[in-house]
C-alpha cells in the first residue's frame, strides 16, 4: 500500500525526456525553418502589380484557361528576369497579381512583364510584312553586330523567301524603311510612334538590298542587358492577352529589411514579457505554459514553412492573435484549476476537473474565431485571405499545444503526486482555500 | 490577485448604465467624426500618383522633398530605395495634372540627367479590399450568431455581435480622432480586434451560461444580474491576464517595431483594450438587459396566468 501513495518518479523522468526531445528538435532546426519562411514585399522589398486582363482580339473570352495560360506566360518571363521566388496568382475573374521580391530595376521588370511580345515587321504605312507566325518559336538570341560591335537581337524566320519578299516590298516603297514593332495595336501609326520616347518601334532600319535569309538582325539602341531581355521575352512567347496595370506597390529593399529586423526584435521582446508574466503569475503552471508556447511558436514556423506561406504584416497580426489565444487557453485552464484548488479539492482532482471544465470554453471561443476566419478566407481578397489562413493555422496549432500539450506535461507532474498538497506551486495561497 | 465572488465588493452590473453612456457618447462622436472629417486614408484607398526619381548620388528624403517643393509639389510620402539610396519614390495623394508631372519630370531631368518614372494608381483595389473585408465581417457575424445560438442561445449571439461592432467602431473612432493614416495593414489590425473581441466575449458568456445552469431559480432581473456579476468576477483574473499578455506582444511591436508598422500596432493595442472593456462592461451587460427583460416578462405572464386560473 505504501508504494501506491508514494511519488511516481517515472512520470517526471518521462516529462524531462519529452522536454529534452522537444528542445533537441527545436534547437537543431528552428533557425533553418525560420530562415526558409518567405517574406512578403512589405517585409523584404520588391514590387507587386495587379493586372486586369483584356482580350487581345475581338471575340476572345477571358476564361480560367486563358488566365492560367497568362500566368504561365508571365512565369516564363520572370525566369528571363531571374527573379527568385516569384508569386503569380489569378484573382477574381479577370485579374492576375504578380509579386516580385527583391527586384531592383522595377520599371524594367514591369515593362518586360506587361509587354505582349508580339513582334511584327511593317512598312512605314503600317502594313504587315512579317509577323510572329513567320518566325521560329524560341529562335531569338542576343549577339553583337559584326561591324559596329553593338548588341543586337537576332530572330529566325521560318522561310528565307518570306524575309526576302518583305525586303523587296520595302525597297519598292519610296521611304524604304522597315519598322520593327513590339506590340503593335490597331490604330498605332509609324509617323506618331517613331522617334517617341518609349516607342513601340524598336528600330526602323533602311533596307538597301533584298535579303533572302532566315537570320534576321534587329538593331536598336540596346544595352547588352536590354538585348538579352528582349531575346528572352521573345523566346518566352507572346502573351495571349493584354495586361492593364490597375494597382502597384513597391517597397524599397532596405526599407522592408529594416522593418523586418525591427519587427523580429519587437517580437522577441513581446514574447519574453509574456513568458516572464506567466512565470510570475502562475508559478509552476506558468513554466508549463512557457514550454508549450515555445513548442507552439516552433510548430507554427514549421507549418508556415510547409505551406509555403508568405509572411506579411497581416500575417504577423494573425500570429499575435494566435499567441494571444494560445496564452488564453493556458490561462483559462489554470484559472479553473486554481478555482478548484480554492474550493479545497486535492491537486489531482483539481487538475482533472479544471482541465475538463475549461475545455468547452476554449473550444467555443476557438470555433467562433475559426468560423470568422473561414468566412474571411472565403469572401476576402489577397491580404485578408492571407490573414485568415495564418489565423486558422495559429488557432489549430495553439489548440493542440496549449490544450493537449499543456495537459500532457502538467498531467505528468500532477499524477506523479509530487505536487500533492503544494498549492503554492500553483499560485494559490493556503488561506484562500476554503474548508470542505 | 484573487477575485472571490462571494466576498468581493466589485459590482460591474450596478454601473452598467454609465458604461453604456460612455460607449454611446464615444461612438456617437465617432459616427459624427467619421461622417464629417472621416479617416485619413492612405494611398491604398485613394487615387494617387507615384514618382520615382533616380539620381546619380545618394538622396535624402529632405532634399527630394525640397526639390519637389521648388516645382510647387508637396509629396505625401517619400521613401528611398536603391543600393545607395539613389532612388526616391514620392507618393502624391490624388492624381497630379499633366503639367505638374511634366514640370517635375523636366526639373529632375535637369538635376540628375534621368527622367523620373511616373505611375498613377487607381484606388479601386484598396477600396475593393476594404469593401470585401466589411462584407466578410457581416457574413461572419451571421455565422457567429447561428453558431452561438445553437451552442448557447440567441441572446448571447446577438450580444456578442453588438460588442464586436462596438470594438470595430471604437477603433475607427480613435483613428478618426488621431487622423492617423489608414492603410491595408490597418484592415488586418481591425480584423484581429474582431477575432479577439469574439474570443473574449465567448469566454465570458461561457461562464455566465454555466452559472445560469447552476442557479436553481432565476426568476427576476436581480437574479440574472447577480449571476452576470458573479461570472464577470470569476473570469476577471483570466480577462486581465489574457489582455495583458496580448498587449505585451502588440505593445512591443508598437514601441520597438519601427515606423512601418506603427499604425498597425497602435490599432492593435487600442483595439485589444477596447475588446476587453467591451466584454466586461458592454457585452455581458447587454445580455443582462435582454435576458432580464425576458425573465421579467415570463414572470409577469405566469402571474397573469396564475391570476386568471
Amino acid at each position: 500500500m505504501k508504494k501506491k501513495r508514494g511519488v511516481k518518479k517515472w512520470r517526471i523522468v518521462v516529462f524531462f525526456a519529452i522536454i529534452l526531445a522537444l528542445a533537441g528538435l527545436i534547437f537543431t532546426n528552428v533557425m533553418d525553418h525560420a530562415d526558409d519562411i518567405k517574406l512578403g514585399l512589405d517585409l523584404q522589398g520588391g514590387f507587386e502589380v495587379l493586372y486586369e486582363v483584356h482580350p487581345v482580339n475581338e471575340g476572345q473570352e477571358i476564361d480560367r484557361e486563358l488566365l492560367s495560360d497568362t500566368v504561365s506566360a508571365i512565369n516564363a518571363r520572370i525566369d528571363v528576369l531571374g527573379v527568385s521566388e516569384p508569386n503569380v496568382s489569378i484573382e477574381g475573374d479577370d485579374r492576375v497579381r504578380v509579386q516580385l521580391a527583391g527586384v531592383t530595376d522595377q520599371q524594367g521588370a514591369r515593362e518586360l512583364l506587361s509587354t505582349e511580345a508580339r513582334l511584327s515587321f511593317r512598312d512605314v504605312d503600317d502594313n504587315v510584312l512579317i509577323d510572329g507566325s513567320d518566325l521560329v518559336e524560341g529562335g531569338a538570341g542576343q549577339s553583337f553586330h559584326a561591324d559596329t560591335n553593338r548588341p543586337i537581337v537576332t530572330v529566325t524566320g521560318r522561310d528565307a523567301n518570306v524575309f526576302g519578299d518583305a525586303t523587296e516590298e520595302v525597297l519598292a516603297h519610296p521611304d524604304s524603311r522597315m519598322a520593327i514593332w513590339l506590340d503593335y495595336d490597331e490604330g498605332d501609326s509609324f509617323d506618331e510612334e517613331f522617334g517617341k520616347e518609349d516607342s513601340k518601334i524598336i528600330s526602323a532600319p533602311n533596307v538597301s538590298s533584298v535579303l533572302r535569309t532566315t537570320d534576321i538582325m534587329i538593331e536598336g539602341a540596346f544595352t547588352v542587358e536590354e538585348a538579352q531581355d528582349l531575346a528572352g521575352i521573345l523566346n518566352a512567347g507572346a502573351l495571349p492577352v493584354e495586361l492593364e496595370e490597375i494597382y502597384s506597390n513597391a517597397v524599397g529593399a532596405s526599407l522592408g529589411e529594416r522593418a523586418m529586423d525591427m519587427a523580429i526584435a519587437a517580437g522577441f521582446i513581446g514574447i519574453a514579457l509574456i513568458f516572464a508574466y506567466m512565470l510570475v503569475y502562475y508559478r509552476f503552471m506558468g513554466l508549463i505554459a512557457v514550454l508549450t508556447l515555445s513548442v507552439y511558436i516552433y510548430f507554427v514556423l514549421v507549418i508556415f514553412n510547409w505551406m509555403n506561406a508568405v509572411l506579411t504584416l497581416p500575417g504577423i497580426a494573425a500570429l499575435i492573435l494566435g499567441v494571444g489565444m494560445a496564452v488564453d487557453a493556458n490561462i483559462i485552464t489554470y484559472e479553473r484549476i486554481k478555482d478548484e484548488l480554492r474550493t479545497g479539492k486535492s491537486t489531482m482532482s483539481a487538475f482533472k476537473a479544471g482541465s475538463r471544465r475549461s475545455l468547452s470554453t476554449i473550444l467555443d471561443a476557438n470555433i467562433t474565431t475559426i468560423l470568422a476566419a473561414g468566412v474571411l478566407f472565403y469572401f476576402g481578397t489577397s491580404a485578408v485571405q492571407g490573414f485568415a489562413v495564418m489565423l486558422i493555422t495559429s488557432i489549430l496549432v495553439s489548440f493542440v499545444t496549449a490544450v493537449y500539450g499543456a495537459r500532457l506535461l502538467l498531467g505528468l507532474w500532477v499524477n506523479s503526486r509530487i505536487l500533492n498538497k503544494k498549492p503554492k506551486m500553483f499560485g494559490v495561497k493556503e488561506r484562500e482555500i476554503s474548508e470542505l | 490577485m484573487n477575485f472571490d465572488h462571494e466576498t468581493t465588493k466589485l459590482d460591474f452590473v450596478k454601473h452598467r448604465k454609465k458604461f453604456f453612456l460612455i460607449s454611446a457618447v464615444l461612438l456617437t462622436v465617432g459616427v459624427i467624426l467619421l461622417s464629417t472629417i472621416g479617416l485619413n486614408l492612405g494611398i491604398d484607398f485613394r487615387s494617387g500618383t507615384t514618382m520615382e526619381v533616380l539620381a546619380d548620388e545618394p538622396l535624402t528624403a529632405e532634399s527630394v522633398e525640397s526639390e519637389f517643393e521648388s516645382v510647387g509639389l508637396t509629396a505625401d510620402d517619400i521613401t528611398l530605395a536603391g543600393d545607395n539610396n539613389d532612388v526616391a519614390r514620392a507618393s502624391f495623394i490624388g492624381v497630379l495634372g499633366q503639367n505638374e508631372v511634366l514640370e517635375a519630370q523636366r526639373h529632375f531631368e535637369e538635376l540628375y540627367g534621368n527622367t523620373p518614372t511616373v505611375s498613377s494608381v487607381t484606388p479601386l483595389v484598396g477600396e475593393e479590399l476594404a469593401r470585401n473585408a466589411i462584407i466578410s465581417v457581416l457574413i461572419a457575424s451571421v455565422g457567429i450568431v447561428i453558431y452561438v445560438t445553437i451552442r448557447f442561445e440567441f441572446l448571447y449571439g446577438i450580444s456578442a455581435i453588438i460588442a464586436l461592432f462596438h470594438d470595430a467602431l471604437f477603433i475607427l473612432t480613435i483613428f478618426s480622432i488621431l487622423q492617423m493614416e489608414v492603410n491595408i495593414p490597418f484592415i488586418a489590425a481591425v480584423l484581429t480586434i474582431i477575432g479577439y473581441s469574439i474570443n473574449d466575449t465567448i469566454v465570458t458568456f461561457d461562464r455566465i451560461r454555466e452559472n445560469m445552469k447552476l442557479e436553481k431559480k432565476v426568476k427576476t432581473f436581480e437574479d440574472v444580474a447577480r449571476v452576470v456579476n458573479k461570472s464577470l468576477v470569476q473570469t476577471l483574473a483570466r480577462s486581465i491576464n489574457t489582455v495583458l499578455t496580448v498587449v505585451f506582444a502588440a505593445g512591443a511591436l508598437l514601441i520597438f517595431g519601427g515606423d512601418a508598422i506603427r499604425t498597425f500596432s497602435l490599432a492593435l493595442v487600442v483595439g485589444l483594450v477596447a475588446g476587453t472593456y467591451s466584454s466586461l462592461f458592454i457585452a455581458a451587460q447587454i445580455w443582462l438587459v435582454f435576458k432580464g427583460k425576458q425573465v421579467e416578462k415570463k414572470r409577469f405572464d405566469s402571474q397573469v396566468q396564475g391570476n386568471e386560473a
